[in-house]
C-alpha cells in the first residue's frame, strides 16, 4: 500500500523548507557584503527581503500542521513534519539574524572602516557553509555528516571571541570608536547565532533518522 | 475446582509494583524478553506484569492462528494490541480469559499465567476466569432486560449476598452511565443509544468483579463522540483495572494505551509479535520496519 498524495505533500514541504534554506543563505552572504562593501542599495535589499523569509516560514508551519491535521502522520512521517517545522523556524531565525547585519550595515554607512573584516567574512564564510552542509545532510538523512558539522561550530566559537576581544581592545584604547565597535560586535554577535542555529538543523536530521532528540553541540554562548 | 489466589497480589501496592517494573524494565532486552523492548518514558512503568504469556501458540483446527507469542501484560495500564486484520489480535485477546475454548477444534500450547497461575491448569475453571477477566466486545450486546437487570445479571448468577442497588449504582457509575439512567433505571437496555449501550456492557463487565477488562473493538460501532467517550472511560478504570484493548483505530491506540504490541501473521498465517513497547515510542520511533509501514500506512 502507498500513499502517493500524502508522500507527495511530505516531499513538498521538504523542497519549501530547502528553498527557504536558499533564500536565508543568499541574505547572510549579501548583508555581509552589504557590511563590507558599504552597498546601501544591497543592504536595503536584505532588510525588504526578509519579509518574504518570513512569509514562506508561515506558508512551510501552515501546510505543516494541515498535514498534521488531515493525515494523523506517525513515526518516520511525523518526525519529518515535526522536523521540518522546527528547521522552518531556526531558518527563519537566521534570516533575521542577516537582516540584522544588514541594519548595521546601513548604521555605519557614512563611517570609514574601524578594524579589518576579515574575522567576520570568515566567521560568515564558515557559517554558511556549515549550513549548506546541514541542508545536504538532512537531504541525505545522513546523521555521520550532521553530528561532524556541529564541531565546526567551535570554529565560529573561537573567531567570535578573537573579533569580539579586538573591538575591546579598540574601544578601551579609544571611546570614540565605541559606538561603531559595539555595531560590529553585533555583526559577530548575529554570525555566531546562525552558526550556532545551524546545529539545530543538525539535531533535527538526528532526531529524523534515529528518532533521538539530543543537542550535538553545548556553544560557548 | 480451584479457585484463582488472589490474596498475594491484593496486598502489593502501587509503588512496589511500579519498582519491580522499573528494576525489571531495566533489565529487558530486546529477544525473547516478556516485557517491551525499550525502556519506558518517564512518566509511564511498565509495573507488575499480570498476565505472562510463553511461547503460546494457537490453532483453529489445522489452521495456525497464533504462533510463540512470548509477552506479559502489566497491571492497572492499558495495553493495545494492532495489527492488520487477522493477524491473530483477538485470538490473542480471547486466550487471555479461555473465551476461544467455546469455539469447537481449537488447540493451544504454550502457557497464559494470570497472578502467576496457570489458567489453562486442569484444576482451573473456566467460569471463574471469565469472572475475573471480563470482556466486553465490538458491538454492545445488552440483554434484553431493563438497564437494571443487565447490571445485576451477572451477580445475581455469581449468587451476590451484597445490596445489589448498591452493586448496579457502583457499576454504573464507574462505567460513568448512572447520570444519564438513573431516572429510569427500569428502562429496557436496548433503548440506550450505542454509546451507553456500550457503557452498559462495561458496566454489566464491572459488576462480577473483575480486575481485568479485555475489550475487542469496543467502539468500532460507534461515533467519534460516543468512541471519545469511552476513551475517556477507559483512561479512568485504567486506575482500578488492567485493560487489555484490540483496535483497528490506531489513533485510538496512540490516544489510549500506555504500551502498545504489533502483531502480524507470517506466511503460514500465524499470528506473530512483531514490536512491542512504550505507546509513544512505538508510535513515534517504531524499532521494527514492519512496525513502521504499518502505522504510516504503507503496509503491505
Amino acid at each position: 500500500m502507498t500513499r502517493t498524495a500524502f508522500d507527495q505533500q511530505l516531499e513538498f514541504i521538504q523542497q519549501e523548507m530547502l528553498a527557504l534554506a536558499m533564500q536565508v543563505e543568499r541574505a547572510v552572504e549579501r548583508s555581509m557584503t552589504a557590511l563590507t562593501e558599504g552597498d546601501m542599495a544591497l543592504a536595503h535589499q536584505v532588510i525588504e527581503d526578509d519579509a518574504k523569509v518570513n512569509e514562506k516560514r508561515y506558508e512551510i508551519e501552515e501546510k505543516c500542521l494541515e498535514l498534521i491535521a488531515r493525515q494523523q502522520p506517525l513515526a518516520i512521517d511525523l518526525r519529518t513534519i515535526a522536523s521540518v517545522l522546527h528547521i522552518a523556524v531556526d531558518l527563519e531565525r537566521m534570516g533575521d539574524h542577516a537582516e540584522g547585519i544588514a541594519r548595521v550595515a546601513l548604521m555605519m554607512k557614512d563611517e570609514p572602516p574601524l578594524m579589518s573584516y576579515a574575522g567576520v567574512q570568515r566567521m560568515a564564510e564558515i557559517a554558511r557553509r556549515m549550513m549548506l552542509s546541514s541542508l545536504e545532510a538532512f537531504k541525505d538523512r545522513d546523521t555521520a555528516r550532521a553530528r561532524s558539522i556541529c564541531d565546526e561550530d567551535d570554529q565560529v566559537d573561537a573567531l567570535y571571541d578573537e573579533v569580539y576581544h579586538e573591538l575591546l581592545v579598540l574601544m578601551t584604547e579609544d571611546p570614540k570608536k565605541i559606538e561603531r565597535a559595539t555595531h560590529l560586535t553585533w555583526v559577530a554577535h548575529n554570525l555566531e547565532r546562525i552558526a550556532d542555529r545551524v546545529t539545530n538543523i543538525c539535531e533535527r536530521t538526528v532526531y529524523l533518522v534515529e528518532g533521538k532528540i539530543e543537542e550535538l553541540n553545548v556553544s560557548k554562548y | 475446582m480451584a479457585r484463582l489466589d488472589l490474596e498475594t497480589v491484593a496486598t502489593r501496592t502501587r509503588d512496589q509494583e511500579l519498582q519491580e517494573g522499573d528494576r525489571a524494565a531495566t533489565k529487558m532486552s530486546t529477544s525473547g524478553g516478556l516485557r517491551p523492548a525499550t525502556e519506558p518514558s518517564p512518566g509511564i512503568s511498565f509495573g507488575e506484569p499480570l498476565f505472562v504469556l510463553r511461547d503460546l501458540s494457537f490453532w483453529y483446527g489445522n489452521k495456525p492462528a497464533l504462533a510463540d507469542v512470548t509477552m506479559a501484560f502489566p497491571v492497572n495500564r492499558v495495553t493495545a494490541l494492532i495489527g492488520p486484520s487477522g493477524c491473530g489480535k483477538s485470538t490473542l485477546l480471547r486466550c487471555l480469559n479461555r473465551m476461544n475454548e467455546l469455539i469447537p477444534g481449537v488447540r493451544l500450547t504454550g502457557e497464559v499465567t494470570y497472578h502467576s497461575q496457570d489458567i489453562y491448569a486442569s484444576d482451573i475453571d473456566p467460569v471463574e476466569v471469565r469472572r475475573r477477566i471480563g470482556m466486553v466486545f465490538q458491538k454492545p450486546n445488552p440483554f434484553p432486560k431493563s438497564i437494571y437487570d443487565n447490571v445485576a445479571f451477572g451477580a445475581r448468577v455469581n449468587g451476590y449476598r451484597g445490596d445489589m442497588d448498591e452493586l448496579v449504582e457502583r457499576s454504573l457509575k464507574q462505567a460513568a452511565l448512572f447520570d444519564e439512567v438513573k431516572d429510569d433505571l427500569r428502562k429496557s437496555g436496548l433503548a440506550l443509544s450505542g454509546g451507553q449501550q456500550q457503557r452498559l456492557c462495561i458496566a454489566r463487565a464491572l459488576a462480577v468483579g473483575p480486575d481485568v477488562i479485555l475489550m475487542d473493538e469496543p467502539c468500532s460501532a460507534l461515533d467519534p463522540f460516543a468512541t471519545l467517550k469511552i476513551e475517556d472511560l477507559i483512561r479512568e478504570l485504567v486506575e482500578d483495572f488492567t485493560i487489555i484493548i484490540v483496535t483497528h483505530n490506531m489513533q485510538q491506540a496512540a490516544r489510549v494505551s500506555d504500551f502498545t504490541a504489533f502483531m502480524l501473521a507470517g506466511e503460514d498465517g500465524a499470528g506473530r509479535l512483531i514490536e512491542y513497547g512504550p505507546t509513544e515510542k512505538v508510535f513515534t520511533n517504531p524499532e521494527e520496519q514492519r512496525t513502521e509501514d504499518y502505522i504510516t500506512g504503507r503496509f503491505g
